[in-house]
């Protein structure tokens, strides 16, 4: 803020200036509505821009002064020569006030005592006028426990006209809670009568959360004036636990709204239909007040679910169990696969009906099996929280630890095997890459550093970042140990994230000085195997001074995954569906007409392609036409040509073995309807090695 | 980048308030009264005005009633800049189709929530 006050202190001067002009003509010609509205405006600002500042003294000061102006504004007071002449001196007394502002000195408070007094008298108030009292914004303690508000909001008609964006609004409730919000349609007129500039739609809220009643009104404090607004707790947060013990009914509710009676209630009752069809025939409510009713209903038995489930319906169970149910699923979707195959070869419509059914069926199964493997990583986040305190005490360094994306969910069995390579990558960014505190002060960041943990989905894919705002890598030096150590030839070349993940070879350490936490080369060896063992793929991005970001792409889950079945051949391959753009020909002209330069267009852009039969050197000739498969992958949009697309295919993955497991293009293989076997393709190191051989051949 | 036309007399305030919404990822247009602002709204379209009441030439809410007026301009939401104390300007404000009001002094967290509120997230 310290580059404003001396705008502040500029301005104020400048202004205090024309003020003295101004009153120097006003006492010549006081009638001057202009002039009088210039005088009032200079101590308005002043006192404005004071305040932002804290300026107490001043603000206090001008306060008085302006009041007074004010009412000669009103024409309450008229401008005399004693008024001019207070004012020029109050004027004085403000400039010396803001020649040193911070500190307003005894002389200056007695100073402005008498000038207070004396304007006081004259305007005839001689009551200190009330100070402006800066109220703080400040929300009632959030209550711990939640509560269910229904909030009814009938926006007027013209209330887009004053420019309110009622999306923004709804969402800022959202922001507050588990939010369920309805809205009614039925005034909605037809189009010949409609307007789009008017509102018409009348909303229902269900708001669960801990927020208090005042928090949930701050909302709409700047629409009160331009709706109609019912916010009503239906549940209160200390009476919650009884209060939900019993479900209400549909007509309890429309009972408590003083809807209806329960008199009425019972006579319908007896009728034994639908109750609120009843009551809509009988016209004691209408269609939207049942369906209303029906949206508390619901959101009431949520919130039941959601304090029960957080208290007793969770059963343990051994992941083992767990493990095996994956199993036994993934068989079945196998099974199925196969079912599916055979029925579409005979015409029977009940066996298909039925295979069908067994496809729905299955793969609900699979979704729920996954599901129950699915944990948020929040929790292995929290754990660094302490780790980070602890390595920054015992390292003499400043950190806060950043977390985002804690409830990013991810199979167990790849959190469990996360553990180590995260506290590894966290020591690693804290030890070498965060300066200590002197130095981060010299370079002109902050004291503290920060080292942040974002999770995030991409595709079936999540991305676990670890950002430090250290010193980042020095490229230079990581490559000449590099090539000190042999890990890089002579004439090799290596673009930035190859040199970057240098660091993560065994034995590689370019720090110069070992601790005990970090710089012996033994741990970043360890991440990057962990990683590929999980499928997963490491990428590294930093800019010297501002820091160094580690990107891990893991896979969501390590036993099904979506796949496009090709054909190249004779043979079968899998393409993982996630990374699939799209699906095109390619007929001998596109051929032709792209040949030199594989590339073909795609978009508005032109993509670069690779034909596998040549990848996997199959040297028959090609066919007439072609399918090619865009695909998304780390090293970008990449085209893949195969013979033809055979469709969408779920697949389970089995290992290679471990006689495979250096094998470079394939992630996998899988078991097809049919008995035989296909390869899972490994898309990000196929476009790498296209990529590396379209740089050496230029 | 969403864009936020300032209009106020003092430059302190102006350039505070560019500060903080420079940071809060803001780009920003200035004017020191309604006349400059209009003419800003010649060629500019705005996500948001936030304009100061007492201003020489043409003052907050005259801006105000300009912009609810024309045809380009009048679904931009404008806050107004007012004190604890003018309750009364808040209402007026409210009446000519202000959308709400940032009230002074302020601080950066302060005005980016309230512009949060009106332009959401």
């Amino acid at each position: 803020m310290d580059q404003f006050k001396q705008v502040f202190v500029e301005e104020a001067e400048e202004l205090l200036g024309t003020l003295e002009d101004n009153l120097l003509v006003l006492e010549d010609s006081p009638d001057d509505r202009d002039l009088i509205d210039a005088v009032f405006r200079v101590m308005h600002t002043i006192k404005g821009s004071a305040a932002m500042f804290d300026f107490k003294g001043i603000v206090d000061f001008t306060h008085v002064v302006e009041s007074v102006l004010d009412r000669v504004r009103n024409g309450e007071l008229t401008v005399s020569h004693e008024l001019i002449d207070l004012t020029l001196k109050s004027r004085d007394h403000i400039q010396s006030m803001i020649g040193s502002p911070s500190d307003v000195t005894p002389e200056h408070e007695a100073t402005s005592a008498v000038l207070i007094g004396a304007l006081e008298k004259l305007a005839g108030t001689e009551k200190k006028a009330p100070l402006p009292s800066v109220k703080k914004v400040q929300n009632d303690e959030d209550v711990e426990c939640y509560s269910l508000y229904r909030i009814l909001f009938i926006p007027d008609r013209e209330i887009f006209f004053s420019g309110t964006n009622l999306i923004a609004l709804l969402e800022e409730l959202q922001d507050l809670g588990e939010y369920s919000c309805y809205a009614y349609t039925s005034s909605i007129p037809s189009l010949a009568e409609y307007n789009p500039e008017m509102s018409y739609i009348r909303w229902e809220i269900y708001l669960t959360t801990k927020a208090s009643l005042n928090a949930v009104k701050d909302v709409f404090i700047f629409v009160e004036s331009s709706c109609e607004l019912e916010i009503s707790s239906l549940v209160e947060a200390s009476e919650l636990p009884d209060c939900l013990g019993e479900e209400k009914r549909l007509g309890e509710i429309l009972i408590g709204r003083g809807l209806i009676t329960p008199e009425e209630l019972s006579d319908v009752l007896s009728t034994q239909k639908p109750v609120g069809q009843i009551m809509m025939e009988n016209g004691l409510v209408s269609s939207t007040d049942v369906e209303s009713a029906l949206h508390q209903q619901q959101t009431e038995r949520k919130l039941r679910e959601k304090q029960g489930g957080e208290r007793e319906n969770t059963i343990r169970v051994k992941s083992e169990k767990l493990d095996s149910l994956v199993d036994s699923v993934g068989e079945l979707v196998t099974a199925q696969a196969r079912l599916s195959q055979i029925s579409s070869q005979y015409d029977d419509p009940s066996l298909n009906a039925l295979a069908e059914l067994i496809e729905r069926l299955s793969t609900e199964l699979r979704d729920n099996a996954m599901g129950l493997r699915m944990v948020p990583i929040g929790t292995t986040f929290s754990r660094f929280k302490r780790l980070v305190r602890d390595l920054s005490n015992s390292l003499g360094k400043e950190m806060t630890l950043v977390t985002r994306g804690g409830e990013t969910e991810l199979d167990k069995s790849v959190i469990d095997k996360l553990n180590d390579p995260l506290v590894h990558l966290i020591r690693n960014s804290i030890d070498h890459g965060i300066e200590a505190p002197e130095i981060r002060a010299e370079a002109g960041k902050k004291r503290e550093g920060t080292v942040s943990l974002v999770a995030d989905y991409s595709g079936a894919n999540v991305i676990i970042q670890i950002k430090d705002d250290g010193a980042g890598l020095d490229r230079e030096r990581i490559l000449a140990k590099g090539r000190e150590k042999g890990l890089v030839g002579p004439d090799e070349n290596l673009n930035e994230n190859e040199i970057f993940k240098l660091i993560l070879q065994p034995g590689f350490s370019t720090a110069q000085k070992i601790t005990d936490v970090s710089g012996r080369g033994v741990g970043m060896d360890v991440v990057s195997k962990e990683i590929e063992s999980l499928g997963g793929s490491i990428f590294i991005t930093s800019t010297v001074g501002k820091g160094t970001t580690i990107s891990l792409s893991l896979p969501l889950t390590l036993a099904i995954i979506e796949g496009l079945l090709v054909r190249i051949g004779d043979e079968k391959f899998v393409i993982p569906l996630a990374s699939v753009q799209a699906c095109l020909e390619l007929g001998q002209e596109d051929r032709e007409a792209h040949r030199e330069k594989r590339l073909f267009p795609f978009r508005g852009g032109m993509v670069p392609y690779i034909r596998l039969r040549e990848l996997f050197l199959d040297r028959r000739e090609l066919p007439d036409r072609e399918h090619l498969v865009v695909t998304q992958t780390e090293n970008g949009i990449f085209g893949i040509v195969v013979d033809e697309v055979i469709g969408d295919y779920q697949t389970v993955i089995k290992n290679l073995g471990r006689l495979y497991k250096n094998l470079q293009l394939i992630t996998g293989a899988t078991i097809l309807g049919d008995g035989t076997m296909a390869l899972i393709l490994d898309l990000n190191k196929i476009t790498a090695l296209a990529k590396v051989e379209s740089t050496a051949s230029l | 980048m969403k864009q936020i036309l300032i209009v106020d007399d003092s430059r302190t305030v102006r350039d505070s308030l560019k500060f903080f919404l420079k940071e809060g990822g803001y780009d920003v247009l200035e004017g020191a009264d309604g006349v400059e602002a209009l003419k800003v709204l010649e060629t500019a379209r705005p996500n948001l005005i936030i304009t100061d009441v007492n201003m020489p030439n043409m003052d907050g809410l005259t801006l105000l009633e300009n912009v609810r007026k024309s045809p380009d301009h009048k679904f931009i939401p404008v806050l107004v800049l007012t004190t604890e104390s003018q309750q009364s300007i808040m209402e007026k404000g409210k009446a000519l189709g202000a959308t709400g009001w940032i009230v002074k002094p302020f601080d950066s967290q302060k005005v980016l929530a309230v512009i949060k509120k009106v332009l959401g997230g």
